[in-house]
Parts: C-alpha cells; sequence; structure tokens
C-alpha cells in the first residue's frame, strides 16, 4: 500500500503546484493579499507531498519491497544499508523524484526569505517557481513514475545497483549537483519575475545574488565529486572526459559563472541589465538541456541513463516552453532597459565584459562540441563523435586568457583606472610570477609553453590577490566578506589551472604485463607485484592485488587494487588503489588476467591531480563566503516602487 | 566621436572580432576532430577511409581473442553477425566490459592492410546499455528494454 500512497502524494504536490502558479502568478491584484498567503502555504505544502513520496520511495528501498519496478530494478537484498538508501537516487525514476524534492527545498528557501523582497514581487517569483516545479512534477507522474508495481510477477530478489554506483562519491553527488543545477530556477524566477514586474534595478540583482552564488558553489562541487568519482570509480585514472554528460552540468556552470559576473556589475554600477536577464535565462534553461541530454538517451555517454524517446520528447517540449516563454517576455519587457552609466576600457566592467565574453565564448564551444554530433546524424545520418583534442584546443588558450583577465581584477576600480594603479601589476607582480612560474616549469618534465604560461599566469593571480589583501591588511581598511570570498574564489581559480596544466602534462603513465614477484619503475618509484589474493565483500567478491611501491628516498608502503565481481549481476568492476598526496597520486589498477598469474596492470604517477577539485572547493567555499556579507543580510523590504532602468544605476561602488 | 558612441564601436568590433574568430576556429578545429563512425559492413567494403582516425564497431566474435603472451598486444574480431568481419589490434588494457559477445566501439586508424589499429576500446559501463551506433547492426534489436 505505501508505494500507491507515494503516488498520490506526488499527484497532490502537482496539484499545489498548479494552483500555487495560478495564485503567484495571477494573484497580485490589489485585493490579492489571501492569494499571495495562500501561495505561500501552498509552496510548503508541495514540499511536503514531495518529501513524502520521497521517504516513501527510501522505505521501499530499505525494506526490499521489490514489487516496485524502481527498487527491484536498482536494489538488491545484499546491498549495505547505506547503498540501499543511496539506490534512490541512482536510476532516472529516483534521481528525478530527489530533483523535485531539492526544488520544493530550493522554493521553501525562498518563502523563508521571503520578508526581504516586496511582497508582490515574491509573490511572483514562487509563482514561476510552482510552475516550473509542475512541469517535473508532471514529467515524473507520467514518464518516470518510481511507485509503478512488479505485481503479480514480483520478482525474488533486486537486479541490484549498478556496481559502479556503489560508492560514497554517488551518495553525495547527484544530490549536490541537483542542489546546483535547480538552484538556478531561482535566479531564473528572480529574473522572470522581474520582467513581470518591471523592476529592473539595482535592487532586484542585489537579490537575486545569493541565490545565484549558493546554486553555482552547489554545481562547483558536484562537478568536482563527479571528476574525483570519475577518476578512482572507473579504473582509468583520468578524471574528465569531455563526455556529453560531463559537458551538460559544465554549460549551466560556464553561464552561471558569467551570471555572477554580471549580476555584480549590475548590482554595483546599473548596467549590463539586459545582458544578466539573458544569462539567468540561459543558465536555468542550459539545465534543463543537460537533463534533456542525460535522461533522454540521445547521446553516447559514459554515465546517460537508459534510451526513452518519451522521456526526451517531454523534456525537449517542456525545455522549448522555458526558453520560448522567458525569451519572448524578455523580447517584451528586457529590450528596452539601458542605463546611461559610461566606463573606460581599464575599468573593471569592461574585465567583467573581457571575462562575460570568454566564458560565453567557452560555453559556445561546449555546447557545439555537444550538440553537432546530434545535428550531423538528423541532416546526414552518419554518426560522428567529436574528440577531446577538440575541446582541448580551446580550452587551454581560453582559460589562460580568463586566467590573465582575472589577474588584474585587483588593481582595477570601477568605471576607470588610474595607470599609477595598476602599475604594480605590470612592474612588480608580474616579473615576481613569472619567476615563479618559470622556476617550477625548469623542473616540470616535459617543458612546455603552455604549461609555462598556466604557471606564470596561475602566480601572477596569487600575487596580485595576495599584494591587495596586504594593502588592505596594512591600511587597516576591513576585508567585507563579499571580497574576501572573491579572493578566495579566485585563488581557487588559480589552483585548478595549475592542477589541470600540470597533472595533464606531467603524468607518468605506464601500462604494463606484471606477474607476482615482477618489478617495474614507474618514473622514480620502484613497483612491486607481491601477490594476488581473493577478497569478500557483503555483495562480491575480488580478485585483490599486493604491491610493494617504493618511492625515491621514501618509506615503502603496499597499495591493494581489486578485480571485483559483483554477484547479482555478475558484473566486473575494477578497484583502484590510490597513495593520495597533496603534491601528487601514485595510482595503480588491475586490467585483466592474462593467464599464468599475470595481470595487465596500469601505473599513474599523477603530481598536482588534487589541486584540480581543492581548487574547486575554494571556489564554492567563496562563493558562499561572499554570500554571507552583510549586505545581503540585512536585506528588508525596500520601498515598493517600480523603478525602471534609467535611475536605478545610482548604487555606489 | 562622443564617448558613449566610441565605446560601443569597440565594443561592438571586438564581439564581431571574438564571434567571428571563434566561429572560423570551431570550423577548422571540427574538421580536424571529427571521427566518424563505420559499421564493420563499411569497413569491410571499403568505404572507410584508411591512415584517419575514425570509429567503427560491432560485436567481439567469440573465440576471436588472442594475446600475445609477452606484452599487452592483443587482437580480435568485430563482426554484425551478418558476414561483415574485419580484425583488430590493441595494446594496453582492455575495459571491463569487453567481453566475447559485447558490443564495443574502438578508435584508431584502419590500416591499408584491413586491420584497424585501436588506439581506443570503449565498452559501456552498464551491461544493459548499447551504444547508440550499434543499435543498427542487424541482430541486436533487443536494446533498451526493461527500462
Amino acid at each position: 500500500m505505501l508505494a500507491e500512497f507515494g503516488q498520490i502524494s506526488l499527484a497532490c504536490a502537482a496539484c499545489l503546484a498548479l494552483a500555487a502558479a495560478v495564485t503567484g502568478l495571477g494573484g497580485n491584484g490589489a485585493r490579492g493579499e489571501l492569494l499571495r498567503r495562500s501561495t505561500v502555504s501552498m509552496v510548503v505544502g508541495q514540499f511536503v507531498f514531495a518529501t513524502v513520496a520521497f521517504a516513501v520511495l527510501v522505505t521501499a528501498f530499505v525494506n526490499d519491497d521489490f514489487s516496485v519496478e524502481y527498487v527491484a530494478n536498482n536494489s538488491n537484498s545484499l546491498l549495505p544499508w547505506y547503498y540501499k538508501v543511496s539506490a534512490t537516487w541512482g536510476g532516472h525514476e529516483g534521481s528525478f523524484l530527489l530533483w523535485i524534492v531539492i526544488m520544493t527545498l530550493w522554493m521553501v528557501a525562498v518563502v523563508v526569505r521571503r520578508q526581504n523582497y516586496p511582497e508582490r514581487f515574491a509573490n511572483r517569483v514562487l509563482g514561476v517557481l510552482s510552475l516550473l516545479n509542475l512541469g517535473f512534477l508532471s514529467f515524473a507522474f507520467f514518464t518516470s513514475n518510481p511507485f509503478t508495481r512488479l505485481i503479480p510477477m514480483t520478482p525474488a530478489d533486486g537486479a541490484d545497483l549498478n556496481p559502479l554506483l556503489q560508492d560514497f562519491g554517488l551518495i553525495v553527488h547527484p544530490p549536490l549537483l541537483y542542489v546546483g543545477y535547480v538552484g538556478l530556477a531561482v535566479p531564473f524566477a528572480f529574473a522572470v519575475a522581474a520582467l513581470l514586474e518591471n523592476r529592473l534595478d539595482a535592487a532586484w540583482s542585489r537579490w537575486s545574488r545569493p541565490w545565484t552564488n549558493v546554486a553555482w558553489a552547489a554545481l562547483t562541487l558536484g562537478i568536482a565529486l563527479g571528476s574525483w568519482w570519475a577518476y578512482y570509480e572507473l579504473g582509468w585514472g583520468g578524471w574528465w572526459f569531455w563526455d556529453p554528460v560531463e559537458n551538460a552540468s559544465f554549460m549551466p556552470w560556464l553561464a552561471a559563472t558569467a551570471l555572477i559576473h554580471s549580476l555584480a556589475v549590475t548590482e554595483k554600477r546599473g548596467t549590463f541589465k539586459s545582458w544578466t536577464l539573458l544569462l539567468a535565462i540561459a543558465a536555468f534553461s542550459l539545465s534543463l538541456l543537460g537533463a534533456f541530454i542525460v535522461r533522454s538517451g540521445v547521446l553516447t555517454s559514459v554515465h546517460a541513463f537508459a534510451v526513452d524517446p518519451e522521456r526526451g520528447s517531454y523534456i525537449l517540449a517542456f525545455l522549448a516552453l522555458v526558453v520560448g516563454g522567458s525569451l519572448t517576455l524578455y523580447a517584451l519587457r528586457g529590450g528596452g532597459v539601458r542605463a546611461a552609466v559610461g566606463y573606460k576600457f581599464m575599468s573593471r566592467e569592461f574585465f567583467m565584459l573581457i571575462n562575460n565574453v570568454i566564458l560565453v565564448v567557452s560555453l559556445a564551444v561546449v555546447l557545439w562540441g555537444t550538440l553537432a554530433p546530434i545535428g550531423y546524424e538528423v541532416v546526414t545520418g552518419s554518426r560522428i563523435s567529436i574528440g577531446v583534442p577538440f575541446f582541448n584546443m580551446f580550452f587551454v588558450p581560453l582559460m589562460l586568457a580568463l586566467a590573465a583577465a582575472v589577474a588584474l581584477v585587483p588593481v582595477l576600480n570601477w568605471k576607470r583606472t588610474r595607470w599609477a594603479a595598476i602599475k604594480p601589476a605590470f612592474t612588480y607582480a608580474l616579473p615576481l610570477a613569472v619567476v615563479g612560474g618559470g622556476l617550477a616549469v625548469f623542473f616540470s618534465e616535459p617543458r612546455l609553453v603552455m604549461v609555462a604560461l598556466a604557471l606564470m599566469l596561475a602566480a601572477w593571480i596569487v600575487v596580485t590577490h595576495a599584494f591587495d589583501v596586504w594593502k588592505r591588511v596594512r591600511a587597516r581598511s576591513s576585508i567585507p566578506l563579499s571580497y574576501a570570498g572573491m579572493t578566495l574564489a579566485h585563488l581557487g581559480f588559480a589552483m585548478t589551472v595549475v592542477g589541470i596544466a600540470v597533472t595533464s602534462t606531467q603524468s607518468v603513465e605506464a601500462d604494463r604485463r606484471m606477474a607476482p614477484g615482477d618489478q617495474t619503475e614507474l618514473g622514480t618509484t620502484a613497483v612491486q607485484f607481491v601477490g594476488m589474493q581473493q577478497v569478500r565483500g557483503p555483495n562480491y567478491v575480488a580478485d585483490q592485488g599486493n604491491f610493494l611501491v617504493t618511492p625515491a628516498g621514501g618509506k615503502p608502503y603496499s597499495l591493494k587494487p581489486e578485480k571485483r565481481r559483483y554477484l547479482a549481476r555478475g558484473s566486473i568492476m575494477t578497484e583502484a588503489a590510490i597513495n593520495p598526496g597533496f603534491m601528487s597520486d601514485t595510482y595503480i589498477s588491475l586490467g585483466e588476467p592474462l593467464g599464468d598469474g599475470a595481470w595487465a596492470v596500469r601505473l599513474h604517477f599523477k603530481p598536482l591531480v588534487r589541486w584540480v577539485w581543492f581548487g574547486c572547493l575554494l571556489m564554492a567555499l567563496g562563493g558562499v563566503i561572499a554570500v554571507t556579507d552583510k549586505r545581503y543580510r540585512r536585506l528588508r523590504a525596500r520601498q515598493d516602487t517600480p523603478a525602471h532602468g534609467g535611475a536605478a544605476g545610482q548604487v555606489s561602488a | 566621436m562622443n564617448p558613449v558612441r566610441k565605446r560601443r564601436l569597440y565594443l561592438a568590433l571586438f564581439l564581431l572580432l571574438a564571434v567571428s574568430g571563434t566561429t572560423a576556429a570551431l570550423m577548422v578545429a571540427l574538421e580536424q576532430n571529427i571521427n566518424m563512425f563505420y559499421p564493420p559492413a563499411d569497413v569491410v567494403a571499403g568505404q572507410a577511409p584508411t591512415e584517419t582516425p575514425i570509429r567503427a564497431g560491432g560485436m567481439v566474435l567469440e573465440g576471436s581473442v588472442v594475446r600475445d603472451p609477452e606484452s599487452l598486444e592483443v587482437e580480435f574480431v568485430l563482426t554484425d553477425r551478418a558476414g561483415a568481419e574485419f580484425t583488430v589490434a590493441y595494446n594496453g588494457i582492455l575495459p571491463d566490459l569487453f567481453r566475447e559477445g559485447q558490443g564495443i566501439i574502438v578508435q584508431g586508424e584502419l590500416q591499408d592492410n584491413g586491420r584497424f589499429a585501436a588506439r581506443e576500446v570503449l565498452a559501456k559501463h552498464d551491461e544493459n546499455y548499447m551504444p547508440p551506433e550499434l543499435m543498427d547492426i542487424a541482430g541486436h534489436q533487443d536494446q533498451g528494454a526493461g527500462s
């Protein structure tokens, strides 16, 4: 009976979403007080019902209720309890239910903070969010119902969760990623509400910024976690493949990064308004596009869900409605938004513009590289794939240019900057960075121009930001949290750049045939294959290799990679053994047995690989710290006068 | 020229340059990095270009996997189960889901002698999942069920 209860909850949530969309978007008349209050309670209601539905599904997993088809396909009685819980979002239906729960969580967060915004505006935002949620709920209800029963053909045991997903990374990766994806709906709703209410002023962008930052930070962490998971779990030591599904999360990230910066300009200077609106619409639309790519199976990918044309067409139609609707509104209302505020070439505004152009160009490259194969197939009927070199060819120069722009941010002022203020960045910071980066490159092997550039630019970012912090500390001027957050995020970016540049060029990789007793070299490290043994886990058996690793001049340690066979599906899985380190990882994974006790063994030495993810962590942390700045905390609903474009740019920098 | 117009002019020029530069670069890059997919029938019929990076795919023919006893070199035959077969040579570690009878995709170059030198062997990470490229190949219309 329980599963039916979940289904009913979903239906209730959908009804409430419909009603809240109506009152939210239509209840703004003079006597709409009651309607506006009911919007709030119906939003909370959506959250309650969605949570109940989700709890029902989790319960079905924990209790091994294999009469529910989704449970039977994604779980097994042998799974440890924590994987039973996380298996709830291990497949399409359940993960979409999680998506909905997270959506309602964001909506409740807007409800909690609604006092900060004019009542009518908040009502619009909740209306837009409810409308979107209605789309999600009916998608779940009509095309991907997780509560469908398998009666009377109830299987005795489940088909098991894909072993790749039985991992800590999968417990946290999708929820975080969804917090980011769905979180972008909030700035989207703010943009639409602003267009509807005709109030595209600095206040609007200030309201929107904290939401954008948090969603962006979650997306950053989600992507980094996914990359880390792929690194240790897929067993081939790669951490980014330009796979369509990765691109699906990367595109909204690029748009959201651009949005964060352009929102800053809109808030501080009142310019870039139409552009900011467009980015807010684009960021969320790209998250929906991502959902389409992942869930429709149009693209070949490592972790796309199974192919289903019906779901694909639903999402595509939904996407068309969202994009079409919001762009129409934008065309009607957003076109005339223009501020007469000037700025010079050497100004923060101009560099924000450069930042935005670079990010949008990067976005175009990823979009093109991801969608071109589909277009090609539709037009010619034959299939193509686009290689990794395509993406790298663009991203290396684009990200280096971006790094150069980031390095100058601390010395640039709004509106215009005198040369005297910029000079130190070139006369002190740049030579320091060139020497530092150059020294590092001197010790690298192979020595590459692009790596040298990346290291120097990253060092430049660090030096100019450090100079600026030092200057502020010395002048005893306060350091606002938003400024601290920005600095941290920029340092994180520098760290990620260094990590990517070094690990993708300086890694040592070797695939060897090794029998017990064999010894081999990996760079300066000696690796000895001691032997194999059988081990047993809760739901798998494994061949475990024992390798004795002796770094030059270091203590020997052993690494034990496994080749697992999961009992329920009989599927084979590689479990890499990694000796992690801040400066480098040593990574061993087993290929296949080659007979006579010999194995194919993959050995990797990966310097600074963790910097890629640590940098993302710093970026996300920076984004969150910036939100705690007092100017967002002290928000109270300001005078509710709809202000038109021109008058709004007067907020001081 | 007044400053606002001047700035707009710069902006427009900058955008124009960026957009046209990117488009041109995109076209060139795409030209060089497209990997066309060829089913076994095309490979055997000589319709696939040689010495050019391409993708090919098929089922691994049962009993065709031959390993070199000293190294990681391996050879196997890909078939479409309709008579077209070609040999693939690869040096490295095969993915976990590489098995005889399994549908896989290889990326690399077709040599003049008709052998395919693979740089990468791709098998998908879910045994129920069929690479869309292989769905057209006869005898494998049963995929995608159970979802």
